[in-house]
């Protein structure tokens, strides 16, 4: 049988324990291996969506916009402004004679509409070869609108995802310490890197307050402009899912003096241990106290019952490929948490680092792959006889496909898997979909009329 | 009528880009791979969409450019990217879309080609390449969907021995439209090439092994056979083809051909002027299960009649489709009230005057707009006091908005499964609508009431 990877991709797969860990990553996706990756301004658009109150304008041709349109199950408590799709729909003759005119125009006209607290402009591969001077229209209508308009330089050709996340926090960067930071309390955080997929940030949230800990600003799940113009005022940026807001974190560590801590609200073991270190950053007793009466409350409630997930489940195998892989650390962990083993894990844009870490932290014999594609990804199930695998949605037609279970841990998933709640989410849709009786009937598991004997 | 205001900005579009159409089209070709020259973003972003629709695996490769390429020309990373895909995929045909960002660098795809069958082509066979220009910044899915398959004819098909087979075009329809359509040429006794074909390869069965490329599809020997078809039925009231072709007529134009161009068969009107035509092309008479099955269509009609009487519709979509639509709620009684699309053939408008003439009076023809977003048909919508949508998924934020039932059709369906099952062709499928669409209006009335009536 032929290698399923093509040989400039082989160097990006590693299997744990036949040889010393070695990984390629961070480079740019091989042309025609079918990358799942998406692009630079993928990268922006799913940071800076979930800012509530601001215009999310994209400069370019109709695609960029619809693709993007409703795209996260980012929630909002108040204005929705976010959940709309907006475009300046370039024409050829935009093209030929330039778009600036016309996104000024589109700009007035949005603002004047939707009134929103500020405006994101992203650029698109085309606007970064027209050379539309963004910087100059955004200003322009930001003095004639009194509203912050930051441009995005998202043009989708110009790296990777990462390169997108590094745009987008450059334009928050932008709206950071121009609000007032008086009344903020000296306990107070910015959670950056939760996007409020299903309402995560909210429960997120509720435990911090029960800590006994301000929330300054949601970057950017349920963000508001506003939150965000004053982040600079919190004792401590608190940041999950590091490839996204990590960049966001330390250029306000740079400027503000602002300290960071990195943690994962997957699974109960990162969630405690979150609350923990938030605890202990603050050297408050009584904090700790709070955190450590609210992990005991919380694990109570959900413990019996994912044992009972567990009990169904143990032996059972999973894989995991993601977007950014500091979550599969806490995936392998809520894996283990339910009995399961992981067998394969991968993500599109890890660093060397991570994928040292998570060779560290699985078994041997465990796949570890960087920038995947249908094709391994597929062969990788097959050979690991997989019984789950989580992905979004560009992975789960290659589960189904072969008969294989899947869970949604992307952005576009309406099931909150964070905090303690969202293990017990996490466990429950693991069971439901590794326990249903249609398994029965796949081809790997059962003849069908008409199969040559 | 009031113009519409001229806004700049869009909102909420309906429509999407070019090159997904042509992904689209080439999927439906045997042993083909989609393949976008351009960043990896578009394929990515393409491959999502299709699969939250069809819940299947589509591979769509792509150059994956980077700045450097953009600068300095994507030809070498085309040509990787061919040569990658040829060794992993084994593939019959690529077929090859350019994106907004190649053809604004001007990147020349069909010389690139040259040189790369030059450089790759001795001593081995290479797959075939299909190209299609598709910036995303003219026309819509719908152009670059048509603009595929015109291009695969134009490209693949020979002058072919004169065979008695019929070329069938369908456009961009559902898999199960695309199976009624098979089922029905072969019930003619009519040898057929339809293409592209979707039937199989975004609805196939579950599967022991990934297959790198899914089965079905139009075969490629049929494809070039396709020059000596006794004619080509083409659906498609709305294609400018004074701009753009189509392929239909590019097979008259260089086979001698002749082109049939027909709407897409939705409703009886639409569905009765493709078996009339059949019956010509076949020297046959609509078999039984045909008459049949309009028969009962008919029936079902009358049974359904007072339910849908006058309830005022707002119909949006691809524009073929929004024709063959307002053709069928038309002569069930339903009054179309507004027809929209994101589309802009400038042939709309005609489209739907000539589908629903006889049934419509002047008094009642509906608002017919093109280049519309979701913010205009909301707020035509406000003006227009409508009781139900008929369109993609897309519409449901304004169903919910408006308490009013939304009939899925066409592409995208993002939030049920299904969208490929659904027939919209034919006697079969006007059943389909039909009964969905009496249903819902009852479900409504049954929902609201106060009553709560156990019977119709």
């Amino acid at each position: 049988m032929e290698a399923t990877a093509l040989k400039e991709r082989e160097s990006q797969i590693h299997r744990n324990g036949e040889k010393p860990f070695s990984i390629v990553c961070d480079k740019d996706s091989l042309a025609g291996a079918v990358s799942q990756r998406a692009c630079v301004f993928c990268g922006s658009r799913v940071v800076l969506y979930p800012i509530a109150d601001a215009l999310h304008l994209v400069h370019g041709p109709i695609g960029c916009a619809v693709y993007t349109w409703d795209i996260r199950g980012a929630l909002s408590s108040g204005p929705e402004l976010h959940r709309l799709s907006f475009s300046t729909d370039l024409q050829e003759m935009d093209v030929i004679f330039g778009g600036e005119k016309k996104l000024e125009a589109a700009l007035i006209e949005l603002i004047d509409r939707h009134q929103p607290k500020a405006a994101f402009v992203y650029s698109t591969c085309i606007v970064g070869i027209i050379g539309d001077d963004l910087e100059a229209v955004c200003r322009k209508v930001e003095r004639l609108k009194d509203i912050p308009v930051i441009p995005v330089q998202s043009e989708g050709f110009k790296g990777n995802k990462r390169s997108g996340y590094k745009a987008a926090c450059n334009a928050m960067a932008r709206l950071i310490g121009t609000g007032d930071t008086k009344d903020i309390s000296k306990h107070s955080i910015n959670i950056l890197g939760d996007f409020n997929l299903a309402g995560e940030i909210w429960m997120i949230r509720d435990y911090f307050k029960r800590m006994g800990i301000e929330v300054v600003a949601n970057i950017t799940g349920d963000g508001r402009v506003n939150d965000i113009r004053r982040a600079h005022g919190a004792a401590l940026n608190v940041v999950q899912c590091s490839g996204a807001t990590m960049d966001l974190a330390n250029m306000m560590e740079e400027g503000y003096g602002i300290p960071s801590i990195r943690v994962s609200y997957f699974g109960i073991e990162d969630m405690s241990e979150a609350l923990y270190d938030v605890a202990r950053f603050f050297d408050d007793p009584e904090i700790m106290a709070r955190a450590r009466e609210l992990v005991q409350e919380e694990v109570a409630k959900i413990y019996p019952e994912i044992q009972k997930y567990k009990h169904a489940l143990k032996g059972k195998k999973a894989a995991i490929y993601v977007g950014g892989s500091f979550k599969a650390f806490s995936l392998v962990k809520a894996f283990r948490m339910i009995g399961m083993d992981v067998v394969m894990v991968g993500s599109q844009t890890g660093t060397k680092e991570d994928y040292e870490e998570l060779a560290e932290i699985t078994d041997p014999g465990t796949i570890i792959v960087d920038d995947s594609n249908p094709l391994e990804l597929s062969s990788f199930l097959t050979e690991k006889e997989v019984d789950i695998f989580v992905g979004g949605v560009k992975e789960r037609p290659i589960a189904y496909k072969l008969g294989v279970g899947f869970c949604d841990h992307n952005h576009e998933r309406k099931e909150a898997l964070a905090g303690f709640t969202g293990m017990l989410n996490f466990a429950r849709e693991v069971y439901s979909s590794v326990m249903s009786p249609v398994w029965h009937f796949v081809p790997r598991n059962s003849s069908s009329p008409g199969d040559k004997s | 009528m009031s113009k519409m205001p001229n806004y700049i900005s869009t909102t909420n579009a309906c429509k999407l880009c070019r090159p997904l159409g042509a992904a689209l089209a080439f999927r439906g070709i045997e042993g083909a791979v989609p393949y976008l020259h351009g960043s990896q973003g578009c394929a990515t972003y393409m491959r999502r969409y299709i699969i939250s629709h069809f819940n299947e695996p589509i591979d769509i490769a792509s150059s994956s450019l980077s700045e450097k390429h953009a600068v300095y020309g994507g030809a070498a990373n085309l040509k990787l990217g061919l040569k990658n895909v040829t060794s992993k995929y084994h593939p019959q045909l690529i077929g090859i879309a350019t994106t907004c960002l190649t053809e604004t660098i001007g990147d020349d795809v069909p010389r690139i080609l040259q040189e790369y069958a030059k450089e790759e082509g001795t001593g081995q066979t290479l797959p075939l390449n299909v190209h299609v220009s598709t910036p995303s910044y003219a026309g819509s899915h719908m152009e670059g969907f048509h603009g595929a398959v015109k291009s695969v004819v134009e490209q693949l098909a020979t002058a072919a021995p004169t065979k008695r087979s019929i070329n069938l075009l369908p456009g961009l329809v559902s898999s199960a439209d695309y199976r009624y359509l098979s089922e029905i040429m072969q019930d003619f006794g009519l040898s057929s090439t339809i293409l592209p074909d979707l039937s199989e390869t975004l609805d196939g069965p579950a599967l022991m092994e990934y297959e790198k490329i899914p089965q079905g599809g139009t075969p490629l020997a049929a494809i070039r056979g396709m020059g000596g078809a006794r004619a080509t039925i083409e659906f498609g009231r709305t294609m400018n083809t004074n701009k753009h072709g189509s392929g239909g007529l590019s097979l008259q134009e260089h086979f001698a051909c002749p082109n049939h161009c027909l709407g897409l068969p939705l409703g009886i009107g639409e569905t009765d002027r493709l078996f009339a035509l059949l019956e010509t092309l076949s020297s046959r008479t609509t078999p039984h299960k045909y008459v049949q099955e309009r028969g009962r269509l008919v029936d079902s009609y009358v049974d359904g009649h007072k339910y849908v009487f006058g309830k005022r519709a707002i119909i949006y979509g691809d524009e073929d489709l929004v024709v063959g639509l307002t053709a069928f709620l038309a002569e069930i009684g339903i009054k179309p009230v507004l027809c929209a699309s994101g589309g802009k053939s400038g042939l709309l408008s005609e489209a739907v005057a000539a589908v629903t003439k006889g049934i419509l009076g002047a008094d009642e023809m509906p608002r017919v707009l093109e280049g519309m977003d979701f913010f205009d048909i909301a707020a035509e919508a406000e003006q227009l006091g409508p009781d139900l949508l008929v369109g993609h998924s897309k519409g449901a934020p304004l169903a919910r908005k408006l308490n009013i039932p939304l009939i899925r059709v066409g592409f995208p369906i993002h939030d049920r499964i299904g969208g490929q099952r659904l027939l919209h062709l034919g006697y079969r499928g006007a059943q389909m609508l039909f009964d969905t669409v009496t249903n819902s209006l009852i479900e409504k009335k049954q929902n609201d009431s106060p009553i709560g009536y156990s019977y119709m």
